[in-house]
């Protein structure tokens, strides 16, 4: 037994390779040409594709979930890029965002209502997904520009204080809204809440399609996938792009961008407004995989974890956040699988628990990062010419 | 574009910081075309003027017309998107975009590219980003600058980024490019391709205020000048009758009647 920790390291580390492959396919463009990069993204797409099937036979059954739940994370680490990588607005209150979308979900896709409304619904609200999805975005949306509007003249340590009491009032009010309507259900949390289904195929049962039979959490892990792909392509355009830079312009110099002529009042609450868009949308793919949402689930921790993500990969660096979202997300599962196993095959018994390891290890890797990789694991494009500029300056 | 109207008009500007009077008065006017000098010994409210005109402080009294439209409560992107271009006097470029960026940002409003066209990059989007990208580099070769185009802002030289300040305040394509100290901590030779530089500039039709320490470079450089003292205009005019002033004189040597 006492092999296995090890093993599962490695094997996560593959995975962070692979996912940060799936990003750099355009940096090998320049590297390999044109011919090669096509290759090296079928080659990509293919071991995503298969990457449930891998993990079932090398890791076990649970770890799809666990690779689920990362995709969950690096879609809400990148809708949090926006707002802190991007346009520079710290938000330890992000999560309120997700909080929102699982929510919206929860609501308009479960028999809760019909408790609150039994006229109006005496069946509860059952839209379809492809409904609820964009709802719960644009939902999520409004609490950013809602969010946003007070906090435009605060930054830094003063925005980060007021966005997270924002967090926390989401929460509270989730927590009791069970009174005098019963909107939320309170700490008990909403639950039956109806699967995801796609073009009528419900991602709640095992399906059977070409002959392979895909369980339901596989079935999500494709969901996931495609929407991590689109939420990593919507980055990717946006960095690049007139409101891109002068997003990055408002982090770099506020009051240098006004002069230029950019609009800062309305580009924060544009960018406040997008990462909760994302955030939102994963949080409605939270709600529909899971089930069940409850107020527990959206705790200051979480905004705090996602932020981390951002940070320990590399602020403002698509390829970073991603791979912080993998690692981080991982991480508990990996000490979960690894630790207590270790430590019973040494002493015989469990002597620490991994859910404190966790936060130990967590804060060292932040601390030693902090020391030695201050811009994160992969430093931002700019950051990264920046290191090589002074590589330049150095060797003459 | 009408002559005879100027094209910077403001009357009786006043600026109070609490008790503080920064300014007191102020009436002066930028016509078309010429290189307007502000010069006055430190603290004589130089740079509080320039902040109100630019739309970084409000003034608290006096009224303010650019290009024939008065206005009053106004932000700097307004004022930006007026034509009014500015860079600063302790340089605030974007520090870890590159230099090619930073100007693409100056060009920022006058180009429409919204959420939408970010992401689905259509045709319209793509051929505004390429125009803005030419232009941009057509603005780093104007200031001399092309060489470092892929070179963070932060790393260039103290002349390169003043000269990376103007071209990104002229990619904004203003009516009135204003520059607050442009020569400060320039060498003799970087201050001569500077002069050269802001003459071009004048040339091409881009009307000019100057905020300088360095009179030399101001009497050599302005069609006319101003002279502010203890927040009032003490002097106005051509640059040998304002030198030849006798208040201008008091203000800088000191002495007079006190």
């Amino acid at each position: 037994m006492s092999h296995r920790p090890l093993c599962g390291s490695l094997r996560f580390g593959l995975l962070a390779t692979l996912l940060r492959g799936f990003y750099s396919v355009k940096a090998l463009e320049f590297v390999s040409g044109k011919h090669n990069a096509r290759w090296a993204f079928w080659l990509l797409l293919a071991a995503l594709l298969l990457l449930p099937f891998f993990t079932d036979a090398l890791l076990g059954r649970g770890w799809v979930r666990i690779v689920d739940f990362a995709m969950l994370y690096i879609m809400l680490a990148l809708g949090l890029n926006i707002v802190v990588g991007f346009a520079g607005l710290l938000d330890l209150g992000y999560i309120a965002f997700f909080a929102v979308g699982a929510y919206c979900y929860a609501l308009a896709g479960s028999p809760h209502l019909a408790l609150a409304f039994p006229m109006a619904f005496p069946d509860g609200v059952h839209l379809s997904f492809w409904m609820i999805l964009p709802l719960a975005a644009l939902l999520a949306g409004g609490f950013g520009v809602l969010l946003g509007a007070p906090t435009l003249r605060l930054r830094g340590d003063y925005l980060a204080i007021v966005t997270l009491g924002f967090g926390e009032i989401i929460r509270i009010f989730l927590n009791n809204l069970n009174a005098p309507v019963n909107l939320t259900n309170g700490p008990q949390g909403i639950s039956r809440i109806d699967p995801v289904s796609v073009a009528d195929v419900r991602l709640s049962v095992t399906q059977e399609i070409f002959g392979i039979s895909l369980p339901s959490v596989h079935l999500y892990f494709y969901l996931f996938l495609a929407f991590t792909a689109l939420v990593i392509f919507a980055s990717q355009r946006l960095e690049r792009s007139r409101i891109g830079r002068a997003w990055m312009a408002i982090r770099e110099d506020e009051i240098a961008a006004s002069a230029m002529g950019i609009n800062t009042r309305n580009l924060k609450l544009l960018a406040f407004a997008m990462g909760a868009m994302f955030g939102g949308a994963s949080g409605a793919l939270f709600a529909g995989f899971q089930g069940f949402v409850s107020p527990e689930s959206f705790s200051l921790m979480e905004s705090i974890m996602v932020l981390c993500m951002v940070v320990l990969g590399g602020m403002g660096n698509i390829a970073g956040v991603i791979l912080g979202g993998v690692l981080l997300a991982v991480l508990p599962e990996v000490l979960r699988h690894g630790v207590v196993p270790l430590q019973q095959a040494l002493f015989g018994k469990t002597i620490v628990d991994p859910e404190s390891l966790r936060m130990l290890l967590f804060g060292g890797a932040l601390i030693v990062m902090m020391l030695y990789r201050p811009a994160g694991l992969l430093p931002s494009r700019v950051r990264r010419r920046e290191l090589d500029t002074d590589e330049i300056v150095e060797t003459v | 574009m009408n002559n005879a109207t100027p094209l910077l008009q403001l009357s009786s500007i006043g600026k109070q910081f609490g008790g503080l009077s920064a300014l007191s008065d102020v009436s002066l006017h930028i016509r078309r075309g010429e290189i307007y000098g502000l010069i006055g010994p430190n603290g004589a409210g130089k740079t509080t003027l320039f902040n109100v005109i630019t739309g970084l402080y409000q003034p608290s009294a006096g009224e303010f017309h650019f290009d024939g439209k008065s206005y009053q409560v106004c932000k700097p992107h307004v004022l930006a998107k007026a034509g009014i271009a500015r860079t600063f006097q302790n340089i605030r470029l974007f520090a870890n975009l590159t230099a090619l960026e930073n100007v693409m940002i100056g060009r920022h409003v006058r180009t429409r590219a919204g959420v939408l066209g970010a992401l689905l990059r259509d045709r319209a989007t793509r051929n505004e980003e390429r125009a803005i990208t030419e232009r941009a580099r057509e603005l780093l070769r104007y200031a001399g600058i092309e060489k470092p185009a892929q070179t963070l802002a932060k790393h260039l030289s103290y002349g390169e980024q003043r000269r990376l300040e103007i071209a990104r305040a002229l990619a904004t394509d203003p009516l009135l490019l204003a520059l607050d100290e442009p020569a400060a901590g320039m060498n003799a030779t970087e201050t001569a391709s500077l002069k050269t530089l802001l003459q071009t500039i004048r040339a091409s039709g881009i009307t000019v205020l100057l905020i300088e320490h360095d009179v030399k470079l101001i009497m050599g450089l302005c069609d006319r000048v101003a002279v502010l003292d203890y927040g009032r205009k003490i002097a106005e005019g051509v640059p040998e009758e304002v030198r030849k002033d006798p208040a201008v004189i008091a203000a800088y040597l000191g002495g007079g009647d006190d």
